[in-house]
């Protein structure tokens, strides 16, 4: 058996299962727990982890897929800059099927814009680096765990001396919407499925001020079988206790501190501002642009494009899903309209979107 | 959305190559689609029974570890009409080169293609070559067309799926896929895997003595075994159900899938059948695979539960169930 397989034993799970259930037992209101990151939602489905937990225990997604939470007027500016010459388009796959306004990246490649698909940002800059007549940019999204990889470019970058690499860059951190859906009164959360790899980063620490401003318990949990499973029951015991207190369950990665290094180039490379997330609204301090030290490298400064007018796309329910408020099943156009090959919103194309998850895994 | 355009993934095998099929060519072509949803098409020519079946490689880069778009482009047309339970006579090969290309590269081709007609028995007898302008095609595109000796009165076929079938696979899933992903330029991981290219036609002639209990032979290629059960569920009108834990997957594939997100069950095989085989005959059907060296690591892999609209799940490796769909959008372009 090797390090990964064991966190996936059949009878650990199933007897932290039947754990659950026993402490759950007569409970007449369900308790509801939120996974906040979109590598637990994809875990939880992949898995089938649903299907072992009593009634009385109810897992809802939050707005932790970076691609979903991206929002229209990114795409449209990342359309329309594709769209210039000489510019070579770099970007994780995900992005390339979000349905912008009126068109999509891969709608955009097929009609002949150079898009090229990369596994890391170091890549964007090696292509910048053997194509010096171009403009390469780099679609920055993501959370606290990416958002490092992406500001290692733009040092990198510069250490080289490169013109013509860019980053538009639409990076977000994550415990600002957690205190928006804690205040929000419709939303009933009994405690977070707190991230696994953006905490290594922020650190445990940076989940306090829910606990004690909202009453909320929050687990650092890891994204195993085991691990969830074993997050979703000191979840439940601190549910149960009235308790609400941070609890590591991933301490096997994740520090109260968290990653010092990779902070120090956040702070370096990028500046918190009020980031529009899809379907919430823009967020006080929820998102990293690129610092103005560095603003030869921030694709939105230093390239200046005509972008079309923004057009929400009508019926489409992400914006409710990503706040847990409704199942993918309850969208009207799920599975319908909105399928993998032509989604209408993000949350079906992301691979740890919640509608693709429940697509792919769910039915 | 536009919807005017050919997108790649209208060529990962999946659900868009569906759509295309189903809402363009066979409407267009054939008021009557002799192939069905099947490899191959069967023909009856004054008596003879003939199977018929063509496929085109594409596959970057061209050469990657275990094998080269020839011998690919020889196994898979070997193994489409094999999965009709035909014996393969003899095949066609059509050649686009793009001006620039290597002539030494061109011989190393040829001679893997000469070498995997001689291993699966099939003589390659027509072809034609062509040649376009340096930047109009990519290397080297390669075409073959096969014809199949169907010797046999069996019903083998896509929709002949019956409750209580075990699902039999001839050994490790997604090693072809990942052998290719790893020779990406930008890409290079060391996995160590080995493309599993190879002609199925002699596993298959080892099969065929079961008689009337073998009732779906299918190679699982673009799209995965996922993929390729829930066509046969649907074609079939069955549920298939999977046990995650019998799923023989190579430890270097799971480690790069793990990396990259990707799911063994929709990663392409180019030596690969799944074979659905009544329980009496079962034990027999697995005794004779793991006999073939093609098939020692043959492994029952699921069941087909109930009938229903065309369904297939998982009991997950925890004892969980999901629902397992076709491949959506492109995973992995340019596979084969």
């Amino acid at each position: 058996m090797n390090y990964s397989d064991s966190f996936r034993d059949k009878e650990l799970v199933q007897g932290l299962a039947r754990r659950i259930a026993e402490l759950t037992k007569g409970l007449e209101k369900p308790l509801v727990f939120m996974e906040v990151c979109g590598t637990h939602t994809m875990a939880i489905y992949q898995f089938g982890l649903r299907s072992l937990l009593p009634p009385q225990v109810k897992l809802i997604s939050g707005p932790g897929c970076p691609v979903c939470v991206t929002p229209n007027s990114y795409l449209d500016r990342a359309i329309a800059l594709c769209r210039l010459p000489d510019v070579i388009i770099t970007s994780f796959g995900d992005m390339l099927r979000v349905p912008g306004s009126s068109s999509s990246l891969m709608e955009e490649r097929a009609k002949g814009a150079d898009i090229r698909v990369v596994y890391s940002p170091l890549d964007a800059v090696q292509i910048a680096t053997k194509n010096p007549a171009k403009r390469v940019i780099f679609l920055g999204v993501g959370f606290e765990t990416t958002a490092p990889t992406i500001a290692g470019s733009i040092l990198a970058a510069k250490a080289q001396g490169l013109t013509n690499y860019f980053v538009l860059a639409s990076h977000k951190t994550m415990p600002q919407p957690m205190a928006i859906l804690s205040a929000d009164p419709e939303l009933q959360v009994d405690g977070y499925i707190c991230p696994a790899h953006v905490s290594a980063i922020i650190g445990a620490d940076a989940y306090r001020f829910l606990c004690e401003e909202y009453k909320v318990p929050c687990v650092v949990t890891g994204f195993e079988p085991t691990d969830v499973l074993q997050g979703v029951e000191l979840l439940v015991r601190q549910a149960l206790a009235g308790e609400s207190k941070v609890e590591i369950q991933y301490s096997r990665v994740v520090r109260w501190e968290g990653n010092a290094k990779a902070q120090a180039m956040l702070a370096d490379v990028f500046t918190p501002f009020d980031a529009p997330w899809r379907g919430i609204g823009v967020l006080p301090g929820s998102g990293l642009r690129i610092a103005d030290k560095y603003a030869e490298f921030d694709a939105e400064q230093a390239i200046p494009v005509q972008v079309e007018e923004l057009k929400e796309h009508k019926g489409c329910l992400c914006g409710e899903i990503l706040k847990g408020k409704v199942s993918p099943f309850d969208c009207p156009l799920f599975g319908g309209k909105c399928t993998p090959e032509s989604p209408v919103g993000a949350c079906m194309v992301s691979s740890e979107g919640t509608c693709a998850a429940a697509f792919k895994y769910g039915r | 959305m536009n919807n005017d355009l050919i997108l790649l993934g209208h060529g990962s095998g999946g659900r868009l190559s569906h759509q295309l099929l189903d809402e363009l060519i066979i409407p267009q072509l054939s008021s009557v689609p002799v192939a069905g949803q099947n490899d191959a098409a069967l023909l009856n020519i004054g008596g003879i029974k003939l199977a018929f079946s063509t496929d085109s490689y594409v596959v970057d880069p061209v050469f990657f570890p275990g094998g080269n778009i020839g011998d690919l482009a020889v196994n898979g047309t070997v193994n489409d009409l094999a999965m009709m339970g035909a014996r393969p006579l003899c095949l066609s090969v059509g050649f686009i080169l793009e001006e620039g290309f290597s002539k030494a590269e061109l011989a190393r081709i040829l001679a893997s293609m000469r070498e995997a007609a001689d291993a699966a028995g099939v003589a390659i007898v027509t072809g034609d070559t062509k040649v376009v302008p340096k930047g109009k095609g990519d290397r080297i595109f390669i075409n073959t067309s096969g014809i199949g000796a169907v010797e046999h009165n069996l019903l083998i076929d896509g929709a002949s799926a019956q409750v209580g079938d075990k699902v039999i696979v001839n050994g490790c899933i997604g090693d072809h896929g990942i052998a290719v992903l790893s020779a990406r330029e930008g890409l290079e991981i060391d996995s160590g895997i080995q493309s599993d290219s190879a002609p199925l036609n002699g596993l298959v002639a080892d099969l065929l003595p079961l008689g009337p209990a073998l009732h779906v032979l299918r190679d699982p290629t673009r799209g995965g075994v996922a993929t390729t059960l829930k066509e046969i569920a649907l074609q079939s009108g069955v549920t298939i159900t999977l046990d995650e834990k019998s799923l023989p997957v190579n430890p270097g594939v799971k480690g790069v899938c793990a990396i990259l997100g990707l799911d063994p069950l929709y990663v392409a095989n180019e030596g690969k059948l799944l074979a659905f085989v009544a329980p009496d005959q079962v034990e027999a059907a697995l005794a004779t695979m793991r006999r073939h060296p093609l098939g020692k690591d043959a492994a029952i892999i699921g069941e087909v539960t109930e009938t229903s609209a065309g369904k297939v799940q998982m009991e997950t490796l925890v004892g969980g169930v999901r629902g397992v769909e076709m491949l959506a959008g492109e995973q992995l372009p340019r596979i084969c």
